[in-house]
């Protein structure tokens, strides 16, 4: 499957242990033409400290569309490194599991798994009534994950499905929808942090 | 003897040798609804229901296709576990320790929580979906297991339990 161009993580995302020492330098000036992605977003004077902490709102992102096949993966600060083959292996497996969940189910009306706790991250996912599924690995006992899927759902109507160019159940590659939902994830993470 | 035949132990039991008390607000096993235990091969051990509506499958089924999901969402869990550096790769045979596992997962309609002796005894027990945190109440049913089940000199390990002690 095709590889993907490897993107710079966002500005002031480091591992939960990590050191702050892998600050993105400033965001280029407001005259640079309009076509080039603005990678580095605006760092706020909230930063540093949300640096030292070195806290992580969410680790990452994934949408699945209704065959189970990826169409959107972003990291936001892993410790680990996942190549795109196991992104897509991993989303598959979901999918997979995300059925299977609902066979067990004892009683009549279950339409999936919604949130899977283990000991070091938390897993929110949300379904679309299209099939398509939108999850979110963060940190334990983070709050208000299903607003911010529902927002992604949002951008997601948005941006990508009004997209004329955009085929459905394709990779998505839209710029929109990656600087809204850049701007919707520094938000959230400032909110976070910001406390 | 008295664990196996399936006889009805009310008499006997509570003389018997001292039960690990239990958790405060554990609930009677009215939360409760399903509860499965799973030895590191697959073999099911234990499978009580008190409460279930539909059911999908035939018994064995069920309980391999829950073994598998099982097995999968650990190797999924240790897999894309975002504070470790280093992963195994999807699909290896995990020990029972080893990578990040997970303890529960909710759906709409109802609550797994799951538990891993490190011998590789799971412990499964499917709720109501708003039911807490049941970490505790997994621990007191393992260690209930390990008190009546393996210390039974007639049990033979990766059989299904007979006992009607069982909670």
């Amino acid at each position: 499957r095709r590889g993907r161009p490897a993107r710079p993580k966002e500005p002031g995302f480091s591992a939960a242990a990590g050191p702050p020492a892998n600050l993105q330098p400033a965001p280029p000036p407001p005259g640079a033409a309009p076509l080039c992605r603005p990678r580095n977003l605006a760092v706020n004077s909230a930063q540093p400290s949300a640096v030292a902490m070195g806290t992580v709102a969410i680790y990452s992102l994934f949408i699945i569309n209704k065959s189970g096949g990826l169409i959107y993966y972003k990291d936001y600060g892993s410790a680990g490194r996942m190549d795109t083959n196991d992104s897509l292996r991993l989303a598959s497996l979901w999918h997979s599991m995300h059925a299977i969940s609902q066979q067990l189910s004892p009683t009549t009306g279950c339409t999936g798994i919604d949130l899977l706790q283990a000991h070091n991250f938390d897993l929110h996912c949300f379904q679309s009534l299209t099939g398509t599924k939108f999850f979110v690995v963060c940190e334990t006992g983070a709050q208000n994950m299903e607003i911010l899927l529902k927002t992604i759902y949002e951008l997601y109507t948005e941006f990508v499905l009004k997209n004329p160019f955009y085929e459905m159940e394709m990779p998505i590659r839209c710029e929109l929808f990656d600087l809204n939902l850049a701007q919707v994830i520094q938000k959230d993470r400032v909110a976070l942090l910001g406390r | 003897m008295q664990f196996f035949g399936g006889s009805s132990l009310t008499s006997v039991a509570p003389e018997s040798s001292p039960a690990p008390a239990a958790p405060p607000g554990t609930g009677t096993g009215s939360n409760a609804q399903v509860i499965y235990v799973f030895n590191r091969n697959g073999v099911c051990l234990l499978y009580r229901e008190w409460h279930r509506p539909l059911r999908t499958l035939a018994r064995n089924q069920d309980q391999k296709l829950m073994f598998g999901l099982l097995f999968s969402l650990r190797s999924f869990t240790a897999k894309i576990d975002p504070t470790s550096t280093e992963h195994a790769n999807l699909g290896a045979p995990l020990l029972p320790g080893q990578g990040c596992s997970f303890h529960s997962f909710k759906t709409n309609t109802y609550k797994l929580n799951y538990m891993e002796s490190p011998s590789g005894i799971k412990l499964i027990l499917l709720t109501h979906p708003r039911t807490g945190d049941q970490r505790d109440a997994l621990k007191h049913i393992y260690s209930l297991y390990v008190e009546y089940v393996v210390k039974n000199p007639l049990y033979a390990p990766g059989s299904p339990i007979k006992s009607s002690h069982a909670k």
